[in-house]
């Protein structure tokens, strides 16, 4: 059996490019994702499929045909009936929960190569029958002969039958507390005194730092994906280049209406994508001659109200810094998944309010607030401008920090993320 | 019993299960059948509560008749005796007054369905493996052993000519549909499935509605008129008389073979039957040259995603290989995944099954397949230095027993090994276009080469169900070698006046699928004139070919050539009324003597092999045989 501290290495990853959700079904399903993303990052290794211990891959949505989708796309990529497969979900952070789960088995001396990831589809989540409609058509099952059949169906309400419940509204509303994701970023923009136009030029940088990223070719983790007819998709469709203030200032609000301040323009895009990390131990760098990018060091979750589910990161990533000693100088790089601009805004406030961090982490004794240095923040852009396939997130801002850590030569780096439903995770690496 | 073992369940039932001695797949020899005659003389005496026949071989059904017997078939008496052998059989076991049941797994083909329909019952088994058919006209006979009597009375007579005209099989469920067997079930019900199907009383099936209608006496002419018009689209009564044979065994004589005595005659004796069932047999010998070495591929890497190199790709995929496909980058792979996915889609009926093809092929723009490969194929452009490049990034990179192989036409084994460490290793594996339609895959070596690798390559050919033809390196190998002179003579004779068309009409009705001149355009003039210039004797390329290259018309790629081309199809066909005589064998001399020339050189191992070789690649008439087995007894007849 490994020691608890035994050394986590990210090796390599690949993401799919992330696609916008236009009105209708995607053309990929969440396992055609992350099957071509994840056979594509096998392919490039010394080892064969078979070789991976497990593969762990979280998903918020997965469509009912493949609910465990872990283990139906572990045999879609070729590793064989061998090789276990399992779903994990923990909303937002399912990506980053998948990563976990790998750390903690490869940890625990059980599992030596993991391909640990994250996909939805969310442009496929489902239209779905009310209960009423449900009961409905149970009860015409019952009905044996024509005349009976007739008369139930005479009892259909057009109004019911046309007003499908739209599962995706659903699953971004938290069940608890009754408020949509949004909701909650305008609680936070309310607390910590955000308003529209700081949002909007916030979504603005997102867009302009992705668009320089490709310039710079800073995702070398993307891998173009095609469909059964031969069409390419290569780039991350949901990144403007005309992305303006004029033109964010004219969007109306989604989630309060008539005068809330989030928009479309500055929340995270509703996408389709798939991302994975490949995870090995000591003994499989050493077996197969591997070349880690990064070492994975410790991982953080927190519990925190759901109304303000948006300050997860700083719950999660707070008490990470204080465990190894760290101020914010000391880390070079963040990725926080941009749920909401005012959602990332009000992490970056929240952490440099003395007051704040006094009375919502009263554990962190002599911890001091600090102020995160935009500049290191997502520098090529977020969810904002690249999308927020929910199950995905957290393992491409983890795989993305690991690459932007190596394009900037830089060595420690925190990526963290918020959950709807109140909580928050953050990962601490360092690059090798 | 030798063939056959006997055994009965605690119902009475009597389980026949044939398992042909020293054969790996059943067949219907004489023994077979005597054995089974003798046991149903047992029967007679003490019939069982049921009989159900079954394969005891994981390899199929049952493959139909013996094969080798029908070598006998030129001997008019001995075939009269293996006709009536199978049909007075058949007719017996379909008189029987106990319930009979035949349970179809696999292969299940001729004899091997005539013996089922002469059962009350069938159940077949749903895996992709079980296929029912009558093949006998491709071989250029007639279901004699009462197929033509019972399959359309099941099934209706449109569906049972279709059938047996064209020799296509029905999978499990299509059979089910089509009426052709009562069940189709996994295998894990199939035996209870037969015992509870054969004692259930149910009544046999009979069709209904339409197909019912068509089998009446009076609509039998109607329907025999509109077979053979549909048959005349595809096969010439003087070069194919089965099919034709068989539309008027149906109408006239019910299907029975003994009441058209003379027609029969004039099938089996015909030169036709003869031919056909000789390439039947260069096939099984092609087959077999790949059992030579028993390697085994998983993992196919090309390299170059043209057409050739795509279509490569897509067929191992579709034969269950995981491919990956390289070039430079994704957009010159993405046309071939498209092809592939339509590929798929032709092919693949289940879904699943589709989508897991798909997940198979893999595009790769880095190489990073090649260390995971079991055989490399390079299909890039034929540029020597470009390939010696390529040859000397891949060499270091393979696994240890991996094939290196090239699919080049035009460039030499011998120039191209140069560029290796170890030269020995490489071989040509060479397709042909389009590749999912043509069986046939020449494997090259050339002195020096390792003689496993040769080996291996026909093994790894055999294993993607395609037929290897082993052939020395000289230009242009067998196939494009013995073409280019046959192209570039019917285009001489485009020189000295006689029209494209009445010259691919003359070669059409000699039985190519194809004219000389339209399977120039379709190939490319372009490549036409290259390949003439490497492969022909003649010092000048025909001034029509060079006029027209030069002009740009290249063919069917550039919609326009020797013909118009509209739509992939030559525009305004015009018919043709004359053919002067002799010219289709004086446009095949060259070919031919091409062919001779390569068997005397040795490129070639043997004659029969050449014949096998072109047939196979060209579809040079089938019914005669092959180039040299033509000219042989052609000559001999005088």
């Amino acid at each position: 059996m490994q020691a608890p501290s035994a050394p986590v290495y990210l090796i390599d990853g690949a993401r799919t490019p992330f696609l916008k959700a236009r009105g209708g079904p995607g053309p990929f399903s969440a396992s055609d994702l992350a099957t071509q993303a994840g056979r594509a990052l096998l392919l490039r290794q010394p080892f064969a499929p078979s070789d991976c211990d497990e593969v762990i891959l979280g998903c918020a949505a997965p469509a009912p045909d493949e609910v465990n989708i872990g283990r139906v796309v572990a045999l879609r990529m070729g590793c064989g009936h061998a090789v276990p497969g399992w779903t994990v979900m923990r909303n937002c952070a399912s990506g980053l929960q998948a990563i976990d789960s790998a750390m903690s088995q490869i940890r625990l001396g059980r599992s030596h190569l993991v391909l640990a990831g994250g996909v939805d589809a969310l442009s496929r989540t489902p239209l779905l029958y009310s209960d009423a409609m449900v009961r409905w058509f149970s009860e015409m099952a019952t009905k044996k002969t024509v005349p009976a059949k007739l008369q139930h169906f005479l009892r259909l309400k057009p109004s019911q039958l046309l007003s499908p419940v739209i599962a995706l509204l659903r699953g971004l509303t938290d069940p608890v507390v009754g408020l949509s994701m949004g909701q909650t970023a305008e609680n936070l923009a309310h607390r910590f005194g955000i308003n529209r136009a700081e949002m909007d030029a916030f979504s603005v940088r997102s867009h302009q730092r992705a668009q320089a990223g490709l310039q710079s070719q800073a995702f070398k983790e993307i891998v173009p994906i095609l469909d059964d007819k031969g069409k390419i998709y290569a780039v991350d469709d949901g990144v403007r280049e005309d992305s303006s203030l004029e033109g964010l200032a004219k969007l109306r609000p989604v989630f309060d209406k008539p005068y809330g301040n989030i928009t479309a323009g500055n929340s995270s895009q509703v996408t389709d994508g798939a991302a994975w990390c490949l995870l090995a131990s000591e003994q499989a760098v050493q077996r197969y001659g591997l070349k880690p990018m990064a070492r994975l060091l410790d991982l953080q979750w927190a519990g925190l109200d759901p109304a303000e589910m948006g300050l997860g990161p700083v719950h999660a990533a707070l008490p990470l810094m204080h465990r190894h000693g760290l101020q914010h100088r000391d880390i070079d790089l963040w990725e926080i998944n941009e749920a909401f601009a005012a959602q990332v805004m009000a992490c970056i406030r929240a952490m440099a309010d003395t007051e704040y961090c006094r009375t919502a982490l009263p554990q962190l004794e002599g911890m001091a607030a600090g102020m995160l240095d935009e500049s290191r923040l997502n520098i090529h852009g977020g969810a904002i401008a690249l999308g927020h396939p929910v199950g995905a997130s957290g393992t491409r801002i983890t795989l993305h920090l690991a690459h932007a850590l190596a394009q900037q030569q830089q060595r420690r780096g925190i990526a963290a993320i918020c959950i709807g439903g109140g909580q928050g995770g953050a990962i601490l690496m360092e690059a090798l | 019993m030798r063939h056959w073992n006997l055994t009965r369940d605690a119902h009475g039932i009597a389980w026949m299960r044939l398992d042909t001695a020293g054969a790996s797949m059943n067949k219907l020899s004489a023994e077979v059948l005597a054995e089974f005659s003798a046991q149903l003389d047992e029967f007679d005496l003490k019939p069982p509560a049921g009989m159900i026949i079954q394969s005891a071989k994981d390899s199929g059904f049952i493959a139909g008749a013996d094969v080798e017997e029908f070598k006998a078939l030129d001997k008019p008496q001995q075939a009269q005796e293996i006709i009536a052998r199978g049909w007075h059989l058949f007719n017996r076991l379909a008189a029987v007054p106990y319930p009979t049941l035949s349970l179809i797994r696999g292969i299940c083909l001729g004899g091997g369905l005539e013996i089922s329909l002469a059962c009350r019952y069938r159940i077949a088994v749903d895996e992709p493996a079980t296929r029912l058919g009558l093949p006998e006209v491709l071989l250029g006979i007639v279901p004699g052993w009462g197929g033509m009597l019972r399959l359309p009375r099941l099934i209706g007579p449109q569906a049972a000519l279709d059938m047996m005209l064209t020799g296509k099989t029905l999978d499990a469920r299509r059979a089910k549909r089509a009426g052709l067997v009562d069940l189709a079930v996994p295998a894990r019900l199939m035996e209870r499935s037969a015992a509870e199907l054969i004692r259930s009383g149910r009544p046999p099936h009979r069709p209904s509605g339409l197909p019912a209608l068509m089998n009446h006496p009076l609509m039998r002419p109607i329907i025999a008129a509109m077979a053979k018009k549909q048959v005349a689209k595809k096969a010439r009564p003087e070069h194919y008389p089965a099919p034709y044979a068989i539309i008027d065994l149906w109408q006239k004589a019910d299907g029975d073979p003994l009441k058209m005595p003379q027609l029969m005659q004039t099938i089996i004796g015909s030169p036709t039957t003869k031919n056909l069932l000789r390439v039947f047999f260069l096939q099984e010998r092609l087959k077999s040259l790949g059992k030579e070495s028993s390697f085994k591929a998983k993992h196919l890497h090309v390299i170059g995603a043209g057409t050739m190199g795509g279509d490569i790709a897509a067929w191992g995929a579709l034969r269950g290989l995981t491919v990956t496909l390289q070039d430079q980058d994704i957009s010159r792979i993405a046309p071939a995944m498209g092809r592939a996915g339509a590929l798929f889609k032709k092919r693949l009926r289940d879904p699943l099954l589709r989508r897991a093809a798909m997940d198979r092929l893999i595009p790769d723009t880095t190489g990073e397949g090649i260390q995971h490969a079991d055989v490399v194929i390079e299909a890039i452009f034929e540029d020597l230095q470009a390939k010696h490049a390529l040859l000397q990034q891949i060499e270091p990179r393979l696994k240890p027993g991996a094939i290196l192989a090239t699919n080049t036409s035009s460039l030499r084994i011998e120039d191209l090994r140069t560029a290796l460490a170890d030269p020995s290793r490489l071989v040509g594996i060479h397709f042909f276009n389009p590749v999912a339609m043509m069986p046939l895959v020449e494997v090259i070596a050339a002195v020096g080469t390792q003689p496993q690798a040769a080996a291996d390559a026909a093994a790894f050919v055999r294993s993607i169900d395609k037929l290897p033809l082993p052939v020395k390196s000289a230009p242009g190998f067998l196939v494009n070698a013995v073409l280019a002179p046959y192209m570039l003579g019917a285009m001489r004779k485009l020189d000295e006046g006689i029209a494209p068309s009445v010259i691919d009409a003359a070669m059409r009705r000699f039985g190519m699928p194809m004219g000389p001149i339209e399977l120039a355009d379709t190939v490319g003039l372009d490549i036409a004139l290259a390949a003439g210039r490497q492969l022909s004797d003649v010092a000048s390329p025909p001034t029509c070919l060079m006029e027209r290259v030069e002009q740009g018309h290249l063919g069917k790629k550039s919609g326009r050539g020797f013909y118009e081309w509209s739509k992939g199809a030559i525009a305004n066909r015009s018919d043709v009324a004359a053919i002067p005589e002799g010219l289709a064998e004086s446009l095949i001399a060259p070919l031919v003597d091409r062919t001779e020339a390569l068997v005397q050189a040795g490129v070639i191992a043997d004659a029969d092999l050449a014949d096998a070789g072109v047939i196979f690649s060209t579809g040079f008439a089938p019914f005669r045989g092959g180039p040299l087995n033509w000219n042989k007894t052609r000559s001999i007849r005088g």
